[in-house]
């Protein structure tokens, strides 16, 4: 493990208190930068690419789908396309995304520090995600992988595709998260600014810290897996080839170790997001503040006790599976606390529907669906039935996309102008924030009524009964690309000629708004800040520092 | 009874499950749209007006202790009747008629107690039904909707599941764990003018390892049982059919036909058409003349003589097939001139 | 927020091996440490995915595991057990030489804990060559059940090929990790040697450290596992 020394920076030339998009030119400087903002922009134009080759993917999945029998695509084709679409989604996109490119960007501002623990590590951390992400990117054009995101085993240790290839990208890619994470809990523990307490800190880093928590735990346990994975098929090891006197339940076992808990790395910064957009677009301090945050480390906790409801019909014993479904309703409450509080935070608010503002309602009522169609699954005989149905695409995708995109959308919206310094075309991203959340609906509402009736997942072809099912979401998955379309329009077009970003431009009493530029100059602020309230003390900020114009313009306090 | 969200129920499981399903969704509504009704109210309620300032917020003890611990209630309660259904669907009663179910790549076994095979899964109506599943290659798992059952077969174990069917009629069962996709059937379809719902047949894969359920009347399963140890009878003339004609009827009952055309077109295997009598050349390079002996060798073991330009991917049918339905098949395969 | 004028330090007052972002040597010091810890139990976990492998196939065939475990060099085991026990003591030993500011001592313990290092993997090396070619070798290169490896007339069990497979995927990891460990220590031998580190500021020696008595502890509970089984 390198530690940080003398000159770490490697850039003694760079002017610290010059804006960080042009503090040092040149596209070197940006390569080998260690500012965690430029490695956080970075992530975010890579997770973004990676958003948009897993949505091509799935709206190529569902094109497939819109007649039974074949429409665009061999089943070979369609097995690999559903694969792929998942594993870029899950491992190139989603858990990366918001810690990547948010945490990395605002963390440290928040914290009123001038970088992470480890900027060199950090960056590091990205070039692991470059390398796992080439490799797995690899396997696309070596014959591809068709196991599904799972690689259950012994399927996985005979498909002749290119699974090596994917599981090595995906085992490197761990590591990438594992130094995310860790540099997230040093840096929230040790670089706190002076007056910082833990009963001041925002609730997008305690978002971040439980979520640093979990990779840091469980993706180890992935690595390990998918290295035996990748040894047994190159060496016919045995340990999960039931030919060779493996156990292929132990893979299940292993791989949802950490799939569940994963599942919380994706959710639980979504949260974090939330919590800072409605804090700010009422005005007011979440209700219930040591609720909310404790719930994030319960969800982290309880999230690496429930692994085994992926595998309640696999055959595991019946004492554990009432042992793990007992444990998934528990999982149930820490969420709905925080969907409670934030419900509670927007009584007597004043609330101002700005476009982040629309996803994070948005994000409240997908979630509470996606997370309530999870107490189905989680419930023993209901689950029987519903298992790797559509019923339980309906579910993730709800969490997932309609939780965790959704909220990233959202937090992307809220920080770009930190992030660029331009302002955005409000109208506009409304238009698109309305086809994101119509289309989203109508692409997965109706899976859920599908998968009750029983159409199974994974499926190439399908009975004529499901057909108008399937038409539905197709034609919502278009929707949905509408919406994408126009909010990428949007972006492109606030950093061409959007006009300048006040440093505060919603009122947030956030320290990230409050003590920095836009853009955040170099070292993030010129003075060591030193805190002296808490992040959503809208009651004890003066009229001049809720001012949602430039400073020079704000009105006289007195 | 078929609700707006739920197969027909067809098992003695389906309403308990459905009642559990019913009980989550309504409790789901109730709190969903409370959430929602709320967020609403207090958007437009508490929305920014100038001048006026929120109010500082805090929290309430009593307040979130409510509603953490509430949902607990709800929530043990839910886990307990979710087990209860759970505990029922794994506990077959001693008297369950036996089926074994042998599942492979793309196909499903059904072999009953007196040995014969099927297809098509015959059950009887009114009386407990457990089912033993193995797997000879991946996982796969076996889904009945109108039953509420599912049960993966994991290859080196034994699983079972069991129903009791309330009702006679026909359904759908489903394979539910990914199973892949035949290689090449892409190259077969490139280009066919075929496309739709007819040609369709020709694909094999995880979505083909479906098929249908019999539910029948004590009198018409102990028909069935019998017909699957003879040739079938000809209705017209009522006497057995001809063995050309059986194997021509295992041809599909077996699912050869997902893999073997008789036209003469490839798929997975090679066409069945003019391979009697027909000089065979293998991968190793040897060659052999299809006669009734290695036809009987290919249906019985495969990979013993791998036809080139093919992979080794037939299943044997050692134990699937008896040794008259074999002798039909290749009285079959000889007319296929 | 209000940024109540702090002592804004110029970088003049930093002390050289102060990285820009860190107020106080502690502050970093402390950093580094928390970070070392942090990826210790990040290790631990990895490598607990292959116990619970172990300890599952373990209990579904002990006497396979009993028979198999024979073929292993119990003294080959014990050996390097006591040259890594020595080489995390004298890794300990050199965190402390180095906190006293005594350089060249700690040179010279580092020199040993990576020679310690270098014996540990050329008894490996040994006994991996002495396992290829008896053909106790993972998965489908297994050939120890054949007649011709017969040892002192006894031929292990095909599934034994089981126990061979953890060998060397348990002992392989680990190996890794002692490759690993040898270049940080290199690191930070040549860091030593250039004098930059100091009673004030010694942090890679530690975390150095930290790393190798992991490295120790992983073998610690492997040695028994696979060489004691009985
Ligand atoms: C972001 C990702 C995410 C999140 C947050 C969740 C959250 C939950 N998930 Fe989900 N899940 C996935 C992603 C996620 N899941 C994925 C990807 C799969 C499939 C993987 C695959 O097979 O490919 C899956 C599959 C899956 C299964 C297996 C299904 C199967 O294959 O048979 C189960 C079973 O228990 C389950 C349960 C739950 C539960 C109980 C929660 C809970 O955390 C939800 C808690 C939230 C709420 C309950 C709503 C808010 C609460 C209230 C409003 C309080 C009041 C309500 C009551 C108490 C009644 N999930
Ligand atoms: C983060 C996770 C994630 C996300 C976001 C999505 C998004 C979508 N998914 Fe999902 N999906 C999974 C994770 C995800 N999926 C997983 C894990 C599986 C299981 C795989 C398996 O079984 O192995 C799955 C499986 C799955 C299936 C089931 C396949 C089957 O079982 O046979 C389907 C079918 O409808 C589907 C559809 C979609 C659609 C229509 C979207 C749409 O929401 C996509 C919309 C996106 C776009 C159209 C891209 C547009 C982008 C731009 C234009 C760029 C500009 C963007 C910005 C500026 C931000 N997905
Ligand atoms: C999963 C696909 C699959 C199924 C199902 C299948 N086969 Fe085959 N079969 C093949 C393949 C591939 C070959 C060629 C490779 C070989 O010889 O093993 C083949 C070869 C054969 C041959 C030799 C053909 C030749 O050209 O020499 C015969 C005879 C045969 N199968 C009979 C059957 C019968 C009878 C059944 C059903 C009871 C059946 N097969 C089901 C895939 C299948
Ligand atoms: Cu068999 Cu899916
Ligand atoms: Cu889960």
């Amino acid at each position: 493990m390198a530690t940080e020394v003398a000159d770490s920076h490697g850039h003694g030339d760079v002017d610290y208190n010059a804006p960080y998009l042009t503090a040092g030119k040149g596209i070197k400087s940006w390569l080998l930068t260690v500012d965690h903002k430029r490695i956080g922009v970075m992530y975010l134009i890579s997770v973004i690419l990676a958003f948009f080759m897993g949505g091509m993917f799935a709206l190529l999945v569902r094109l497939e789908l819109f007649a039974p029998g074949r429409t665009i695509m061999s089943a070979e084709y369609y097995n690999r396309a559903f694969t792929l679409h998942g594993a870029i989604m899950v491992f190139l996109f989603i858990i990366p995304s918001v810690p990547g490119a948010l945490g990395n960007f605002v963390l440290p501002i928040m914290l009123g520090t001038k970088d992470v623990a480890f900027p060199k590590i950090n960056l590091l951390s990205f070039y692991i995600y470059v390398i796992g992400a080439t490799f797995s990117l690899y396997s696309i054009i070596s014959g591809s992988v068709d196991t599904g995101w799972t690689f259950y085993t012994p399927y996985s240790t005979t498909s002749n595709t290119s699974v090596v290839s994917m599981v090595l990208g995906v085992f490197i890619l761990g590591f990438s998260s594992i130094l995310t994470g860790l540099n997230f809990i040093v840096t929230v523990h040790k670089l706190r600014a002076p007056g910082l307490h833990w009963n001041r800190l925002p609730l997008f880093v305690w978002g971040m810290y439980a979520t640093s928590i979990i990779q840091v735990l469980a993706t180890p346990v992935l690595a390990i897996t998918l290295l035996l994975l990748a040894a047994e098929r190159t060496m016919g090891l045995g340990i999960f080839d039931p030919a060779l006197g493996g156990d292929p339940v132990l893979f299940q076992h292993f791989f949802w170790f950490y799939s569940h808990p994963a599942v919380y790395i994706m959710i639980v910064p979504g949260m974090a997001i939330v919590s800072e957009l409605l804090a700010t677009f009422s005005r007011r301090a979440i209700f219930g503040y040591f609720a909310v945050a404790m719930s994030s480390l319960g969800l982290a906790l309880l999230g690496f006790l429930v692994w085994g409801h992926h595998m309640f019909t696999s055959g595991q014993s019946e004492f554990s599976t009432m042992l793990f479904s007992g444990l998934t309703m528990l999982v149930a409450i820490p969420s709905g606390v925080k969907v409670f509080n934030w419900t509670a935070t927007l009584y007597k608010g004043s609330i101002a529907l700005t476009t982040p503002m629309l996803y994070a309602l948005a994000f409240l009522v997908l979630f509470t669906i996606g997370g309530l169609t999870g107490l189905f699954l989680g419930a023993l005989n209901t689950d029987i039935h519903l298992h790797d149905t559509y019923f339980v695409v309906a579910h993730f995708h709800y969490v997932m996309m309609g939780g965790t995109v959704i909220a990233f959308v959202g937090g992307i919206l809220y920080w770009w102008p930190k992030i660029t310094g331009k302002m955005y075309d409000e109208k506009m991203a409304k238009v698109s924030w309305f086809f994101v959340v119509v289309g989203f609906n109508v692409t997965f509402l109706i899976q859920f009524i599908m998968g009750s009736k029983g159409m199974p997942r994974r499926y190439y072809d399908y009975l004529p009964q499901f057909e108008i099912y399937h038409k539905v979401s197709t034609v919502g998955s278009w929707m949905l690309l509408v919406g994408f379309l126009i909010l990428a329009g949007v972006l492109v077009k606030s950093l061409k000629s959007g006009p300048k970003a006040p440093p505060n431009p919603w009122g947030s009493a956030g320290y990230e708004w409050q003590g920095t530029e836009s853009p955040p100059v170099f070292q993030n602020f010129r003075e060591t800040p030193t805190i002296t309230r808490g992040p959503y003390d809208y009651h004890l900020c003066t009229e001049a520092e809720l001012f949602d114009g430039f400073p020079e313009d704000a009105p006289k306090e007195g | 009874m078929e609700t707006l969200q739920l197969p027909p129920q067809w098992s003695t499981f389906a309403r308990q499950t459905d009642w559990v399903f019913y009980f989550i969704y309504y409790l789901s509504v109730a709190f969903f749209v409370a959430i929602c009704a709320a967020m609403v109210y207090f958007v437009w309620k508490y929305r920014r007006k100038p001048g006026v300032m929120s109010e500082p917020s805090g929290h309430n003890n009593l307040l979130e202790i409510g509603w953490t611990v509430s949902p607990l209630v709800l929530l043990v309660f839910l886990f307990h009747v979710g087990y209860r259904g759970y505990v029922d669907l794994t506990m077959p009663p001693a008297d369950a008629m036996e089926i074994r179910v042998r599942a492979r790549k793309w196909a499903w076994d059904f072999e009953y107690a007196n040995g014969g095979h099927a297809t098509v899964l015959h059950v009887p109506v009114h009386r407990p039904v457990k089912l033993i599943l193995s797997s000879e290659d991946v996982i796969h798992s076996l889904y009945i909707p109108a039953f509420r059952v599912k049960r993966d077969a994991v290859p080196g174990y034994y699983s079972t599941m069991w129903f009791e069917a309330t009702q006679t009629g026909e359904t759908d069962f489903f394979c539910t764990e990914y199973c892949g996709a035949a290689v090449g059937t892409s190259e077969y379809r490139e280009g066919d003018p075929n496309v739709g719902r007819e040609g369709d047949r020709r694909h094999t894969g995880h979505f083909s390892m479906i098929g249908r359920v019999k539910i029948e009347t004590r009198a018409e399963f102990s028909t069935f049982l019998e017909s699957i140890l003879r040739p079938p009878t000809d209705p017209a003339t009522g006497r057995e059919v001809s063995p050309e004609v059986w194997g021509s009827l295992i041809y599909r009952s077996s699912q050869c036909n997902t893999c073997h055309s008789i036209d003469g077109s490839a798929m997975t295997g090679p066409s069945w058409r003019g391979l009697f009598g027909r000089s065979r050349e293998f991968v190793d390079g040897t060659n052999r003349v299809a006669d009734a002996n290695y036809l009987r060798e290919s249906i019985l073991q495969p990979n013993a003589h791998v036809v080139r330009g093919f992979n080794g991917v037939m299943p044997s049918f050692a134990g699937t097939l008896r040794d008259q339905q074999i002798d039909a098949l290749i009285a079959y395969i000889r007319t296929l001139r | 927020m209000a940024t109540a004028e702090s002592a804004d330090h110029g970088h003049e007052e930093h002390p050289k091996f102060l990285a820009h972002h860190f107020d106080t040597p502690a502050q970093q010091f402390d950093s580094a440490k928390l970070g070392m810890w942090v990826f210790v139990a990040t290790e631990i976990l990895m490598f607990g995915g292959l116990f619970v492998a172990y300890l599952l196939f373990k209990s579904q065939e002990p006497q396979m595991f009993l028979e198999a475990h024979h073929r292993l060099n119990r003294e080959m085991g014990a050996a390097n057990t006591v040259v890594l026990l020595f080489s995390s003591l004298t890794a300990a030993l050199a965190v402390r030489s180095s906190q006293l500011g005594k350089r060249k001592q700690t040179s010279a313990l580092l020199v040993v804990t990576i020679l310690c290092a270098l014996v540990f993997l050329v008894v490996k090396y040994f006994e991996y060559t002495h396992k290829f070619h008896d053909g106790l070798l993972p998965g489908r290169f297994f050939t120890a059940h054949l007649p011709e490896h017969a040892h002192n007339g006894h031929v292990l069990p095909q599934r034994a090929h089981m126990f061979f497979a953890l060998y060397f995927m348990m002992t392989g990891l680990h190996g890794v990790h002692v490759i690993l460990g040898i270049s940080i220590l290199t690191w930070v031998l040549i860091r030593n040697q250039r004098g930059e580190f100091s009673p004030e500021y010694f942090t890679a020696v530690e975390i150095g450290a930290l790393y190798w008595h992991l490295v120790d502890l992983v073998w610690i509970y492997l040695f028994p596992l696979l060489y004691l089984v009985g």
